[in-house]
């Protein structure tokens, strides 16, 4: 039956993560619900656009919560893989002629080929130096992407980039099938993100996390485990990028821009760093926000500070991780 | 006349754009040096702080006929108080935590200021004049030294040695050496450690807003002028080192002078000439040129 | 309950009657979760020398801290000249005339010996001066240009008591000076201890070292377990040695 749960608490990551057979049967019937209701949206009323713009960013956020809450590294230049991603799978499918499918995996595998040498250079360093040099990194990136306008377009960017048939069978010109396409793509990564926090390269992660000295007693190289961390989130955040780019038939300078790695840090702090489901639901809050008050204009940065200050202020946990924590309380 | 290939004015020029930028960037990194040597936070806020400076500055001249004399005066104290109050609301409350907290409050509370003047006065630059005594220049033969430009490099050397003279070679300077390395055993001796910080945020933040006001004749006055500067002023201090004073006055104004030359010499990479130094610097010295490993 | 102190036999009991130079009475301190002191009580005398005795872990250090007020949280009652001191942030505690000499001795490295020296401000007068303090101390005179760290142990550790005997504080903590020091030294921080009682000086002494706080102190309190356990006064000690050699764990 139900086992006591063995729980690794974070008091800066948020919700306690349970290994038991209870843990795992609310995270699936969780995830069935979620799937659930994103299959459903459509047909609710729910813009498939819109839908499909909160889930990029909902994996990107995903993503980038593999590095800060299970790894506990603050990337502040995430942008470099979302945007470079685009470019790569806009550019190949525009004027390569690849099918959506193969642009997409090769914007991905030069994703984690990105990942790999800028994490290299980063890697080394920790906390703030970490995040300082992961933004100057990206900063390169875009002013490299600025100026190289015979690939990127420089301040143009790729346009007009063709959905294609995925696999050859599936039209993704017509908006509900690429929906679906880009649903079940995050579900899969989603799953995959899941699996790996939960698998003994996980474990590992986590230790490393709380108590490097003490993971690296134990014989761990703790270097290599966030390494491997940092490219993992960078492959799956050129995921969310090369889908993006195809979605949105457009790869543009935004992308690589250093507030949308901002974006990603506030996301993931809104919904709870450490906690799975937080990536998601601070994806869908803020881009929905943006949605709505995109008339207000800059006042949508206002905004977005004020609920930095906010969270950091005062909701540390995020949304998922302070209702989290209260349910625990509650269960008590 | 030509040196390397590149007509003298050109390249002097560009030599003196280079000093102006390095100027500001020694007096920015300054400032962030000295709140993250006592702090451990990096101040994102210092762009935005930077930009006050200067709409402080044009908003005493358009409001109250103020000019730039006083302004150098008024605004970093104006701005340095508005950091005070920053730190004793927000700050304090995030030193026991993870100093990554900091970098994140700092930088919403960036996105607040940079999007409210945005959302007032857009992007483009509202003007600010050159102050009579400082307009002209000097004809020196190889090019033409305008008055202003040179002031600014001589105001900036000189408020960039004075305070790291007082950190240096001082007894208040040694206080705050001494917090920086064991805040607690200072404050043991009967020193006001906390009162210490707030003042050092505010003197941080005052020198951002002094290089706004020194900026406001140069790069005119607009809401964005600190976020496209801000980010390239990071990588000056990790270069320099964080937390050191020296390190941050030679490598801004030796980055500056880097990024002028590389203009004249190849200027496609002159964007991204300092994050390539950074990078490298970080391969070979990950504490910077003049840091030490924490 | 808080084990109460065993009166000192051999000292005056008409000194207990009066208020209180420095009382310590169910002193309870935690690190985060960790709780630390469990109720330490004791009395120090003016121009005593009184050592905290125990093994590693004890709380003989975080029972000096907690005076200082530099631990995270602390419950109980400290007196010190008729001031309750248990709420006070640490730079009170230094004002009212109670000085520090840390475990690790915390030399700044960014300052050279003088800047450490002349570093603690004059809380009181009645500090000794600078020329003083070169009498007890002649080897820092000659190294006052030298970054602090440069010095060798012993005399980094004739810096830190050095530089707050020129406070005016009345009362010192010194949390092992002797630690990792050549025994010459140790005689020398013997002499000095032996120097600052003279000059009207209480201090408080953390040492493990007990054969060397025999040369110095006249009180002994055993620290166990984050308590008070025990009082020998110094005339004692001999008689008492078994029963020290087992709260040491010797």
């Amino acid at each position: 039956m139900d086992t006591t749960a063995a729980a690794s608490h974070d008091t800066r990551a948020g919700i306690i993560e349970t290994r038991t057979a209870r843990g795992n049967r609310t995270f699936l019937v969780a995830t069935l619900v979620m799937a659930l209701m994103f299959v459903v949206a459509p047909f609710v009323g729910v813009y498939p656009v819109f839908l499909m713009k909160a889930l990029c960013f909902a994996l990107y956020a995903c993503a980038f919560n593999l590095l800060i809450g299970y790894g506990g590294l603050l990337s502040f230049g995430h942008a470099m893989f979302l945007g470079v991603a685009g470019y790569a799978s806009a550019y190949t499918a525009k004027n390569w002629g690849f099918p959506p499918e193969l642009a997409i995996l090769f914007a991905t595998a030069l994703s984690a080929l990105l990942g790999l040498v800028s994490g290299l250079i980063a890697i080394r360093r920790q906390g703030i130096y970490f995040a300082m040099i992961t933004l100057a990194l990206s900063q390169m990136i875009f002013f490299f992407c600025l100026q190289a306008t015979s690939i990127t377009g420089g301040e143009d960017g790729i346009q007009s980039v063709p959905r294609g048939r995925m696999l050859g069978v599936l039209d993704l010109s017509n908006t509900l099938v690429m929906y679906y396409v880009v649903l079940a793509i995050f579900l899969a990564a989603f799953l995959l993100i899941h699996r790996i926090i939960h698998s003994p390269f996980g474990n590992v992660l986590k230790t490393i996390r709380d108590n490097e000295p003490r993971a690296i007693s134990l014989g761990y190289d703790a270097e290599r485990y966030k390494l491997l961390a940092f490219v993992l989130s960078a492959t799956l955040t050129g995921l969310a990028g090369a889908t993006k780019a195809i979605v949105f038939q457009l790869a543009s300078l935004t992308d690589v821009h250093w507030s949308m790695s901002g974006e990603v840090v506030l996301m993931t702090l809104l919904g709870g760093m450490g906690t799975i489901f937080g990536p998601v639901v601070g994806a869908f809050i803020l881009i929905g926000m943006e949605n709505y008050l995109a008339s207000f204009g800059q006042w949508v940065t206002v905004i977005t500070g004020v609920i930095f200050v906010f969270c950091v202020m005062a909701l540390r946990k995020g949304i998922v991780g302070e209702l989290g924590a209260w349910w625990l309380k509650r269960g008590k | 006349m030509q040196i390397f290939g590149i007509a003298t004015q050109a390249l002097f020029g560009q030599l003196l754009i280079g000093l102006i930028n390095g100027a500001f960037y020694a007096l920015l990194s300054l400032g962030l040096a000295v709140i993250f040597g006592l702090l451990n936070i990096i101040n994102f806020t210092h762009g935005a702080q930077y930009m006050l400076g200067a709409f402080c500055a044009y908003f005493l001249l358009q409001g109250a006929g103020i000019g730039y004399w006083w302004s150098l005066l008024v605004a970093p104290i104006a701005v340095g108080i508005l950091g005070i109050v920053i730190e004793k609301t927000m700050l304090k409350r995030l030193y026991a935590l993870d100093h990554l907290y900091g970098l994140l409050l700092t930088f919403g509370l960036a996105l607040v200021l940079q999007g409210v003047f945005t959302n007032y006065y857009g992007s483009s630059g509202l003007p600010y004049r050159i102050p009579d005594e400082l307009s002209g220049g000097f004809n020196l033969g190889f090019m033409f030294l305008p008055k202003y430009r040179a002031w600014v490099i001589v105001a900036s050397l000189i408020v960039c040695l004075a305070t790291w003279f007082v950190i240096e070679r001082t007894k208040l300077g040694s206080y705050l050496r001494a917090a920086t390395e064991n805040p607690a055993l200072v404050q043991a001796f009967g020193i006001n450690v906390p009162r210490m910080v707030t003042l050092t945020y505010g003197f941080g933040v005052g020198l951002a807003a002094f290089a706004g006001v020194m900026a406001a004749p140069i790069y005119q006055v607009n809401p964005q002028m600190g976020a496209n500067l801000i980010i390239v002023v990071f990588a000056v201090v990790v270069i320099g080192g964080m937390g050191s004073i020296m390190g941050a006055i030679v490598t801004g104004f030796g980055l500056g002078v880097i990024e002028g030359l590389t203009k004249v010499f190849y200027p496609e990479a002159s964007n991204t000439v300092i994050f390539v130094i950074m990078v490298i610097v970080l391969m070979l010295k990950p504490a910077g040129l003049f840091g030490k490993e924490r | 309950m808080a084990d109460a102190p065993v009166v000192a036999t051999g000292g005056s009991v008409a000194a207990d009657a009066a208020a209180p130079f420095f009382a310590v009475r169910d002193l309870n301190a935690w690190y985060g979760e960790s709780h630390v002191l469990h109720g330490v009580t004791f009395d120090i005398h003016p121009g005593e020398v009184v050592t905290l005795l125990g093994r590693n872990g004890a709380g003989k250090t975080t029972t000096l801290k907690s005076i200082m007020g530099v631990v995270p949280r602390r419950e109980g009652s400290i007196v010190f000249e008729g001031r309750e001191t248990g709420k006070l942030a640490s730079n009170r505690i230094a004002h009212l005339g109670i000085a520090w000499c840390p475990e690790e001795r915390g030399i700044f490295s960014s300052l050279n010996v003088e800047e450490n020296l002349l570093l603690p401000p004059v809380v009181r007068p009645g500090g000794m001066t600078v020329e003083e303090i070169f009498e007890l101390f002649p080897n820092l005179k000659e190294r006052l240009a030298s970054q602090g760290t440069k010095l060798s142990g012993g005399e980094q550790q004739m810096l830190a008591i050095g530089r707050i005997l020129r406070t005016g504080a009345r009362l010192l903590l010194l949390d092992e000076p002797t630690e990792g020091l050549a025994p010459v030294i140790v005689q020398q921080i013997g002499r000095t201890i032996h120097a600052l009682k003279k000059k009207g000086y209480t201090v408080l002494l953390v040492e493990q070292n007990f054969r060397f706080a025999a040369t110095v102190a006249d009180r002994h309190y055993v620290v166990d377990h984050g308590k008070v356990v025990d009082m020998i006064p110094n005339a004692e000690l001999d008689r008492n040695m078994a029963k020290l050699h087992e709260y040491l764990g010797v």
